[in-house]
């Protein structure tokens, strides 16, 4: 099983864990079994039309997955999948 | 950074030289090294947070002409982190504490106060007089727009961003490394992301990415070692752990890639689905004062007072007779609330009660109030015994 590294943004919707273990043999695959374990993670990741969030990057280990196969990316159980949001920070934010 | 110290006659005097001999005394920085810090010019987006470590450093390192954008002034919740300014700062301008301080750091350098909200008006005008920018904004369309600025007017563009326990720092260099865009192309909505308002920031957090950002921008300017382009430095302070992800310059970049879109300033207000006056107007219609609430609960008139803040806020303060669930919470525990029942959301400071509003608006309750200005202006208004936070 591949880990997956949650980011603090969006640790309060899988479980409050820092690191999940999800199966898979590609990206895509680990990140659906990630949100069959917590599906309001889906939201977070996912468009209403189930693409990507373009402020939400995806690596295995340090390669971003746009730049290797996107979602058909492999995956090993050796591989940490990182989930890297957009944060702006500061007291105004949104 | 165009700094040739042979044919700049810039020299350090004999107090200049006593004050830097730290660095003086490494064949890294050297005589020619801190001549071209004192001839560099750095702008800095924002005096808060991650400008606090910024100014601080920057000035001390003897960085010639800081220029610092800010309209803020010093509010009591800074000072857990913004550790530019002091307790008797508080209600003054941030742009004026600040250089202050840094002033008194080193009276040898040059602060230039930009007392502005950078804007698509004046950014390249601002900009275009310094030879890099170092980025400690905390909202997206100023990211954005700084990043759109900085390309457009080929300047480095040191980057830092920070969430509770975890930050980001990289630096965006349009000759040969990525900028803003390739890593994000778009920001999230609003609503989706939570402010360090709403999530709250480990005070210590924005001095070590400030910290990063200054030995970014420094080693920028001396020229040395490897800086930090096209790799994303991730931080996460409870783990007490760095990582290093690569991040690649997107060749279908709309402002630097090769065939570029974006080749003037937007309205970034308008890109971040932000609008101007946020919020606020949207919910005028379902805004209810704090002191109607208390009017309300003192009649005993039966209605609802839905606190969507989490559990350890409540620690902080409690309304009377209300009822909890956290905003996150209500889409699986709304079959909790009645649609029949008039309800009132609150929160710390109405943003998150107005999006609970929507989402019960949404779901078919009819009868919803927001609480203008949450918590803490019921402690304004109606229980000066409570505090704000």
């Amino acid at each position: 099983m591949a880990k997956v590294l949650i980011p603090t943004p969006l640790r309060q919707y899988a479980g409050r864990n820092d690191s999940v273990e999800a199966t898979g043999a590609t990206v895509g695959e680990v990140l659906d079994s990630l949100t069959g374990q917590y599906s309001e993670l889906r939201h977070h990741l996912y468009s209403d039309e189930g693409k990507l969030r373009s402020f939400v990057n995806v690596y295995v280990n340090d390669e971003d997955i746009r730049y290797l196969e996107k979602d058909s990316t492999p995956v090993t159980d050796d591989d940490t999948v990182s989930i890297v949001p957009s944060i702006a920070g500061g007291h105004r934010g949104y | 950074m165009a700094t040739d110290v042979f044919s700049a006659a810039a020299t350090l005097t004999n107090e200049e030289i006593l004050r830097y001999s730290r660095h003086l005394i490494m064949p890294e920085v050297a005589m020619e090294g801190q001549l071209k810090l004192k001839q560099a010019k750095v702008l800095l987006v924002g005096a808060g947070g991650l400008g606090a470590p910024l100014g601080l450093y920057l000035s001390a390192a003897g960085i010639g002409k800081i220029g610092i954008v800010d309209y803020d002034v010093v509010d009591f919740t800074n000072l857990q982190r913004q550790v530019i300014h002091g307790t008797n700062d508080v209600g003054r301008k941030k742009l004026d504490s600040a250089a202050d301080r840094m002033s008194d750091i080193n009276p040898n350098i040059e602060i230039v106060k930009h007392e502005v909200a950078l804007t698509s008006e004046n950014a390249l005008e601002i900009i275009k007089d310094y030879d890099m920018v170092i980025d400690g904004t905390d909202n997206f369309p100023t990211r954005y727009l700084v990043n759109d600025a900085c390309v457009l007017l080929g300047k480095p563009n040191v980057y830092g961003s920070i969430f509770r326990f975890e930050g980001q720092a990289t630096v965006f260099a349009t000759d040969n490394g990525p900028c803003y865009r390739c890593l994000y192309p778009e920001p999230p909505p609003p609503g989706l992301v939570p402010s360090c308002a709403e999530g709250g920031v480990l005070g210590i957090l924005p001095g070590t990415i400030g910290v990063i950002q200054a030995t970014e921008a420094v080693k920028l300017i001396l020229g040395v070692g490897e800086p930090l382009i096209g790799r994303l430095l991730l931080y996460d302070a409870l783990a007490m752990r760095f990582r290093e992800l690569k991040l690649r310059r997107d060749p279908e970049c709309p402002v630097c890639g090769a065939n570029p879109t974006i080749k003037e300033l937007i309205d970034y207000h308008q890109f971040c689905g932000v609008p101007r006056e946020e919020n606020e107007e949207a919910v005028t219609n379902w805004d209810i004062d704090p002191a109607e609430v208390k009017e309300k609960l003192d009649r005993g008139d039966r209605f609802v007072l839905l606190d969507v803040r989490e559990p350890h806020e409540l620690q902080i303060c409690e309304l009377p007779r209300f009822k909890s669930i956290p905003l996150g919470e209500l889409p699986h525990r709304i079959h909790e609330l009645d649609t029949a029942d008039e309800i009132v959301t609150v929160c710390k400071v109405g943003m998150r009660s107005a999006r609970a509003l929507r989402f019960l608006q949404q779901s078919g309750f009819g009868k919803v109030r927001n609480m203008r200005g949450g918590t803490n202006l019921w402690a304004a208004t109606v229980d000066p015994s409570m505090p704000k936070y």
